[in-house]
């Protein structure tokens, strides 16, 4: 008997195994991730990973779409160029303003409505969720459009409804200053995302606990206190993760500015020095500068966020 | 965001007509296809392609669609022209045109093309050569600046098809009440003046576009002066003409007329002004002839009173200095023919078509874009019409283009961060910091 007992030392390892290596097991494991998931990765590549190779390496020449004959190297000066360039430094200040501004606002309004989303009554529940997100199903040039017709100062309703505030009058020209271009501005993007925000605070919401507010219930504690010693450390990484999904696209703003001001009153933000070195201007060299510096901060703000705020992207979908 | 793209909207709206006229297309396109189709079966390899010639145009009131469909019937079955739409704004226009010519497509037969742009397509070897006898027949009879527009360095690169010029337009009874003899050439300063008695606004482009450079290079050159002083291939090379005494009166001129420019100048368009004009808020105003149709369908459509048109007066564009005939705005649209079409030939023929008199004198009275060629000036037609046709006539005459640069989008977009807000200009430093700034830009060192 005492042999059955004695554990099969030669087999301790599969035969087939490397030494040091993996099971047959996790092998054929890792095979069918691949197989699954490998498609999809080679289409990011293609669609991401070259572009940026390409832009990159695009950056180091001097190269004008209309003048392919007189492609010159000219190594790291574009980015010489656009880093002493007040432009630039404009840009950026904007951009990071719009993107600060829209994102802190966002935040309290869309946490507000992700309450009225989660505590509405049940027979409402699903009008007031659709309704809240009606915005974020609009095309953003298109709400661009629409606010830029109610601040217009000929076609527009806006001064006209609220000509008894001050500063606003029948000949108020929203458009024709830097600070009202930009109010104007965040309004359409507050507008436009404060939905997306919201449905995520709101998948948040669902994941705390009810058994935590049951206990802090019966603790006596109040909405209050409830709220910010219960709720809001429980949805930590949601919130998280919804700021910086956010920071990261208001980063980009594009097309309201694109729409209601088209750069003027120094409102330019950095995607739109980049759209105008490349596409206007045609300076493709120039052009791609500017957005790999555009992609090196959203790297950047990414990184802040995963390391500064230590934000676990796996716990946002619950799967912790 | 020059006017030829603006037109489009005083014309009627597709209604369905336009969409039964699609589905005809549609239908036509695909007998045409199953037409081909056996012939190319039946004759094997016979390039059949190349007998469909694409026109990408400019949004209009869909004269320049009618206009394909007339030359297609004319051509008996040589070609058909189908059409395209390209984006609203020229600037948008070129990005669309010049990308796809980068990348040699060869699907891009016929462009309607705004001609600042066209010394940058013809630079760049994007427009096929115009032959000799072709350029003798689209140049006969067409006025002075419409073959300019369609020149660069010395040779006619593209077919002139409309041209337009901007006039002053102006409110009879204000002009009679404020004292003003229309019947001479009158100076901006006049015009200011009578505005400021009379309480009302110029209407003119304030806003950050195409039509603050359009404004501005009638300035300079009205003054006796140019954007560009010496033009040249080198970038670095190219000498500004801003910071001359033309430029400087031209500076302080935009700033007078900004004064009295009304609360929203800074953002004011043409269709801003048309509708401001319209409205009474401005008496006078630089606009291009697209506002008289406009302010007639208006009328029509029973959203305007018939005695505001009745009232409106026009004659040509404003002096800087008195005494010196004023210099107007140019604009309009050549045709250039891609380089890289498969069927050039056909292309050049189809466009010949599309700029014949009859035709001219048909996108002038439908859809309010003169003509090019000065013998439609004298259809009667066109002058019941356009009452205005001689002036327009007249002021094409003495137009002047803006730059002919291939840079063109760096001087007018240098020129547009600069001179932006009109309020704001300096004239002792604006041309000096607009010059350092496109000269910068054309040499590399700054961003625009």
């Amino acid at each position: 008997m005492s042999t059955t007992t004695l554990p099969p030392t030669e087999k301790t390892q599969p035969v087939s195994a490397p030494p040091g290596g993996l099971s047959d097991r996790l092998k054929a494991e890792r095979r069918l991730g691949w197989l699954l998931a490998g498609p999809a990765f080679f289409v990011m590549l293609a669609v991401t990973a070259y572009p940026i190779l390409q832009a990159t390496y695009d950056s180091l020449f001097s190269y004008r779409l209309t003048d392919p004959a007189n492609r010159s190297f000219v190594g790291l000066s574009n980015y010489g160029v656009i880093l002493t360039d007040p432009l630039w430094w404009q840009a950026l200040g904007v951009t990071l303003l719009i993107t600060f501004v829209t994102v802190a606002v966002e935040l309290l309004l869309g946490f507000a409505l992700a309450l009225v989303m989660a505590k509405a009554l049940s027979s409402i529940r699903p009008v007031v969720r659709a309704a809240i997100l009606i915005p974020y199903a609009v095309i953003t040039v298109v709400s661009a459009l629409a606010w830029q017709f109610a601040f217009d100062i000929n076609t527009g309703f806006v001064n006209s409804w609220f000509a008894w505030l001050p500063g606003v009058g029948t000949d108020t020209d929203w458009f024709g200053g830097w600070g009202s271009s930009i109010f104007v501005i965040c309004i359409a993007e507050i507008w436009k995302t404060t939905p997306f925000i919201s449905l995520l605070l709101l998948a948040g919401l669902a994941q705390v606990p009810e058994v935590l507010q049951e206990a802090a219930k019966v603790d006596g504690a109040t909405w209050m206190q409830r709220m910010f010693r219960v709720t809001i450390p429980n949805m930590k990484a949601a919130i998280m993760v919804a700021l910086l999904f956010r920071t990261l696209d208001a980063f980009r703003i594009f097309d309201s500015i694109f729409i209601m001001t088209n750069g003027a009153n120094n409102t330019e933000s950095v995607s739109f020095l980049a759209y105008r070195q490349t596409i206007a201007r045609l300076e493709i060299g120039l052009g791609s500068a500017v957005s790999v510096l555009l992609f090196i901060a959203v790297v950047l703000i990414a990184g802040i966020f995963i390391k500064g705020f230590k934000v676990d992207l796996s716990q946002a979908r619950g799967d912790r | 965001m020059s006017i030829e793209d603006r037109d489009g909207s005083t014309g009627s709206r597709p209604g369905s007509r336009g969409r039964r006229a699609r589905s005809r297309r549609a239908w036509g396109g695909s007998a045409a296809a199953l037409v081909l189709a056996s012939t190319l079966a039946a004759c094997g390899g016979d390039s059949g392609n190349a007998s469909v010639l694409t026109w990408y145009i400019n949004p209009d009131s869909g004269g320049q669609a009618e206009i394909a469909q007339r030359c297609t019937e004319a051509a008996n079955g040589a070609y058909t022209i189908e059409v395209s739409q390209l984006p609203r704004e020229s600037s948008q226009q070129r990005e669309q045109l010049i990308r796809r010519l980068a990348a040699e497509d060869s699907s891009i037969d016929i462009m309607s093309l705004d001609p600042p742009y066209i010394p940058e397509f013809a630079q760049a070897g994007f427009l096929a050569p115009v032959p000799e006898d072709v350029v003798a027949r689209v140049t006969e009879d067409v006025v002075q600046s419409a073959v300019d527009g369609a020149t660069w360095d010395g040779e006619v690169v593209s077919v002139p098809f409309w041209a337009n010029t901007q006039l002053l337009w102006y409110k009879k009874s204000v002009a009679e009440a404020a004292g003003l003899d229309m019947t001479q050439p009158v100076t901006w300063e006049q015009l200011v003046q009578a505005a400021q008695e009379q309480g009302t606004t110029i209407a003119a482009q304030g806003i950050r576009a195409e039509a603050l450079t359009v404004w501005l290079n009638a300035l300079i050159e009205s003054a006796g002066g140019s954007v560009i002083a010496e033009g040249s291939d080198d970038p670095a090379g190219i000498q500004l003409g801003l910071d001359s005494e033309a430029g400087v009166r031209a500076a302080e001129t935009m700033k007078l007329v900004s004064g009295v420019g009304g609360p929203a100048f800074s953002t004011a368009g043409e269709d801003a002004n048309a509708t401001d004009f319209e409205q009474g808020d401005a008496a006078f105003m630089v606009n291009w002839p697209f506002v008289w149709p406009r302010a007639q369908s208006a009328v029509e459509a029973g959203t305007l009173e018939a005695s505001v048109p009745a009232d409106y007066g026009w004659t040509l564009y404003p002096s800087v200095d008195t005494g010196q005939p004023s210099a107007p705005p140019y604009g309009g649209i050549n045709l250039g023919i891609g380089a890289f079409s498969t069927n050039v030939d056909g292309a050049f023929e189809a466009a010949e078509c599309i700029v014949s008199e009859e035709n001219q004198a048909y996108y002038f009275t439908t859809n309010g874009n003169p003509a090019a060629k000065a013998t439609v000036y004298d259809d009667p037609a066109v002058l019941e019409e356009f009452p205005m046709a001689p002036v327009i006539r007249q002021s094409l005459e003495q137009a002047a283009p803006r730059p002919q640069t291939v840079y063109y989008n760096e001087v007018s977009g240098g020129l547009q961060r600069t001179y932006h807000p009109a309020s704001s200009i300096d004239p002792a430093q604006t041309p000096q910091e607009a010059t350092d700034l496109i000269e910068a830009v054309l040499r590399g060192e700054q961003l625009l």
